[in-house]
């Protein structure tokens, strides 16, 4: 049975970490489970916490008028889920959903911010990793916005 | 190639090539002159030549003008070379009537009458041998190339002067002939007389001209040919560099030079007409009223027109820069990668016959020494 | 290595259609076969043939089907313009003429025994499948199947069933995306290069064969490097407009390449300085 400290070391995001941020990382996060069909965070709602997502899928969704809601990417097993929650106004811009059951990490944010605006150090190690999480997220949009398998220009 | 001997053919004679040519049933061609060119059209006898005729040739100008002498081919190259004879502009691949739901090829093909051609320059014999490594010793062999192109009597005429134009002797391709000829004359007109110094090229050839009024060549005949043909050579005021010239071009695809070359542009595709390598083509499918009979037909397409490179959603090449470079790149470049050689042979006919003058050697020297801007 | 006979190469040979089958609202699957025994059947996956509607005109299309079947040639059409419309409104029983196969088609020798990774995008998938099927048929000769597949939306997704049945072989992962999740869709929403996260690839031991618009296959190529695949290892299908198949009409060319001849499979060294070039 892995501890919550074995997952978190050993996942590809946090790698490189100091041990005492991971130490640190741990005491924020809690194991949670939620039910397929559920949402887990809504648009509007404070963000105050991220997810590791360790099994089943989620849907990032946008809610539209007159229509159903519009899914734009589903994140899958080893993916983080928000960073709204380090940055002003710390409020989620989109809904995620369980497609499936869900388990995964919770993190503390409201607790990991304010250690980040304390340990700068700490803070520069978590931005990086989350920039490269936007980069990634920003490229396959583009790509995705493109409708290259579209019936031509 | 076995060495022939040289013979020497009075200028009054050479008429009776053309009659032993025809007698053979062979379709003659040669150069004659109709809307103030030199076209290569059917001749029947010497006096369809262009005797006392020359062409000045310049970017976007040609000009035929008339010698102090009576030169019979005392010009240079007319705006279209023996691929319109070669390589038809305008050709039935096949025919096919309905039967019930499928189709049957009909085998309707009439033969072709045999060719010569008479005056073939050197630029266009390596023009050929260009355009025989293309479609006939390739991956395919095209039949229509075969049949047109496969038994044709060539009678190569040296170049005793160059045009403005020319720059086959920087390409290595002239104004000296070294092959692929049934008969090679070079016109001499002196103290001597007006005549030509001939050579056989193959056993045909050397069969023509025993039935031909010559006489054996002396050593004064030959160093006055040699001396023409070097004097044509030194007479080329243009000339393309070719030192790397594919790594040149591959390397430079983001030049500047584009942008300004494709400012003076029209992509009216003069210069694949008349270039005697270009060989693209383009296929129309089309049937009669009651839809039962259906043919294909191919024509000279360029690479210069907007639809050239279009795939569903669009062509791939829109700007006149693209397709510029696309043309030059292929013939000077990448011609190699896809053939041994290059695609030029150094005739001039693009810089003559560009209505906006654009001379692919100037780009070529653009490119290699000009600065940043684009300007040489 | 034995290819099809290829009778006259510029004649179409008198085919006709088996049946039609509806894939997407505007992808269809011709299967067809030929009118005299001795046309025959064999072709390379990755290949091409010209089709010709009697009279209204000739494309190239890449053949689709299983190589094991030799009665008949398989063709995956969408309809984007009169011609291909033409294609895919024939009916049983139609004739129409076929010319090919032509072209280089996927690598059978530099995949065989080593894990094969299959990349595809919306109608980009028609000519793997031959490959897949390949693979899938003689399965001791290579090692694990991957295949990651793109579509714009589940509507438009290429032989569902068979993905599902795929699926199911050993050594075999298939996973699918779209890049818009519509109703009911309980799948990946997101482009193909998402998928890899979801793969444990074995770079050392992979050859990576990539089929779809080419902008996708830009990406894919930089994610497959990402992955550690080296470019001598990942091949691409090409695509350019074609009149004649077999290298006389000049509009296939992309830089030196004919795709007709050269290509459209080309292993990606080849191509690399090419891909990021604009208008070539």
């Amino acid at each position: 049975m892995e501890t919550l400290k074995g997952i978190i070391a050993e996942h590809p995001f946090f790698a490189g970490l100091d041990d005492s941020f991971t130490n640190l990382l741990v005491s924020c996060a809690s194991n949670v489970r939620f039910k397929a069909g559920t949402y887990i965070l809504k648009e509007g709602d404070a963000a105050n916490t991220f997810y590791l997502i360790r099994e089943g899928k989620v849907a990032v969704e946008v809610l539209a008028p007159q229509r159903k809601p519009i899914i734009v990417s589903t994140l899958g097993v080893g993916e983080i889920l928000g960073w709204s929650w380090l940055m002003q106004p710390f409020q989620w811009k989109f809904h995620a959903h369980a497609v499936d059951d869900i388990r995964a990490i919770a993190l503390d944010g409201k607790c990991l911010r304010t250690k980040c605006d304390q340990d700068h150090d700490l803070g520069y190690e978590i931005l990086k990793r989350f920039a490269r999480i936007m980069e990634q997220r920003l490229e396959a949009t583009r790509l995705q916005l493109l409708d290259v398998y579209g019936a031509g220009r | 190639m076995a060495q022939r001997s040289e013979h020497v053919l009075d200028s009054g004679r050479l008429g009776n090539l053309i009659e032993a040519l025809a007698c053979q049933g062979y379709e003659v061609l040669g150069p004659t002159v109709r809307d103030g060119a030199i076209i290569y059209d059917l001749v029947g006898s010497a006096g369809d030549l262009p005797a006392g005729w020359t062409d000045e040739q310049e970017p976007a100008r040609y000009h035929l003008k008339r010698r102090k002498d009576e030169l019979l081919f005392g010009y240079a190259v007319g705006p279209q070379s023996w691929k319109r004879y070669t390589h038809p502009a305008e050709v039935r691949l096949w025919s096919a009537e309905r039967e019930g739901a499928t189709f049957r090829i009909l085998n309707d093909e009439k033969p072709e009458r045999q060719r010569a051609f008479l005056g073939v320059r050197a630029c266009e014999l390596a023009a050929i041998a260009v355009q025989d490594r293309v479609l006939r010793e390739d991956k395919y062999h095209d039949p229509i190339y075969e049949r047109h192109r496969g038994g044709a009597f060539i009678i190569a005429v040296q170049c005793t002067e160059a045009a403005g134009t020319c720059f086959c002797a920087s390409m290595g391709t002239g104004p000296r002939v070294s092959g692929g000829y049934d008969l090679v004359l070079t016109e001499l007109l002196g103290s001597r007389g007006h005549r030509f110094l001939a050579a056989a090229g193959s056993n045909r050839g050397a069969a023509i001209l025993t039935k031909l009024q010559t006489v054996p060549a002396t050593e004064e005949d030959r160093q006055e040919a040699a001396a023409k043909v070097d004097a044509a050579a030194r007479q080329q005021v243009r000339s393309i560099d070719t030192t790397g010239i594919k790594e040149l071009l591959y390397e430079n695809f983001e030049h500047p030079r584009w942008d300004n070359v494709a400012s003076r542009c029209l992509t009216c595709a003069n210069c694949t007409m008349v270039c005697p390598t270009c060989f693209c083509t383009s296929v129309e499918d089309v049937t009669d009223i009651s839809g039962s009979h259906a043919e294909r037909w191919r024509r000279w397409d360029s690479c210069f027109t907007q639809s050239f490179s279009y795939i569903h959603g669009g062509s791939v090449r829109t700007s006149a820069k693209a397709r510029y470079r696309q043309w030059m790149t292929h013939k000077l470049a990448s011609w190699i990668d896809q053939f041994g050689s290059s695609g030029c042979v150094g005739c001039g006919r693009c810089i003559t016959w560009c209505p906006a003058g654009i001379d692919i050697t100037e780009e070529v020297r653009a490119i290699r020494e000009g600065g940043r801007d684009g300007n040489p | 290595m034995a290819t099809a006979a290829i009778c006259d190469p510029m004649l179409p040979q008198p085919y006709a259609v088996r049946e039609v089958v509806k894939e997407t609202p505007d992808t269809f699957t011709l299967s067809v076969k030929p009118e005299n025994a001795v046309n025959k059947t064999a072709f390379q996956p990755g290949q091409f043939s010209m089709l010709w509607v009697f009279g209204i005109g000739e494309l190239p299309i890449s053949i689709s089907g299983n190589p094991e079947l030799h009665d008949r040639l398989v063709y995956t059409v969408r309809s984007v313009g009169q011609a291909t419309h033409a294609l895919v409104n024939l009916r049983a029983g139609d004739g129409l003429g076929v010319r090919g196969p032509f072209g280089v088609g996927w690598p059978a020798e530099a995949a065989r025994g080593r894990d094969i990774i299959v990349v595809a995008g919306g109608i980009g998938l028609a000519p793997l499948r031959p490959l897949i099927y390949q693979v899938l048929h003689n399965r001791k000769d290579y090692g694990r199947l991957v295949i990651l597949y793109g579509g714009r939306s589940p509507r438009d997704l290429l032989y569902r069933k068979e993905l599902a049945a795929w699926a199911r072989n050993r050594e075999t992962q298939v996973l699918v995306t779209v890049d818009y999740g519509g109703l009911g869709w309980r799948g990946h929403v997101g482009v193909v290069t998402t998928l890899f996260k979801y793969t444990r690839l074995q770079p050392a031991r992979s050859v990576a064969m990539v089929c779809g618009p080419e902008i996708m296959m830009r990406f894919v190529v930089g994610e497959l490097e990402t992955q550690g695949i080296s470019q001598s290892d990942i091949y691409l299908s090409m695509e350019r407009n074609m009149k004649c198949a077999v290298g006389f009409c000049g509009h296939c060319q992309y830089g030196p390449h004919f795709i007709c001849k050269d290509g459209p499979v080309f292993q990606c060294q080849a191509l690399r300085k090419l891909l990021e070039k604009y208008e070539i």
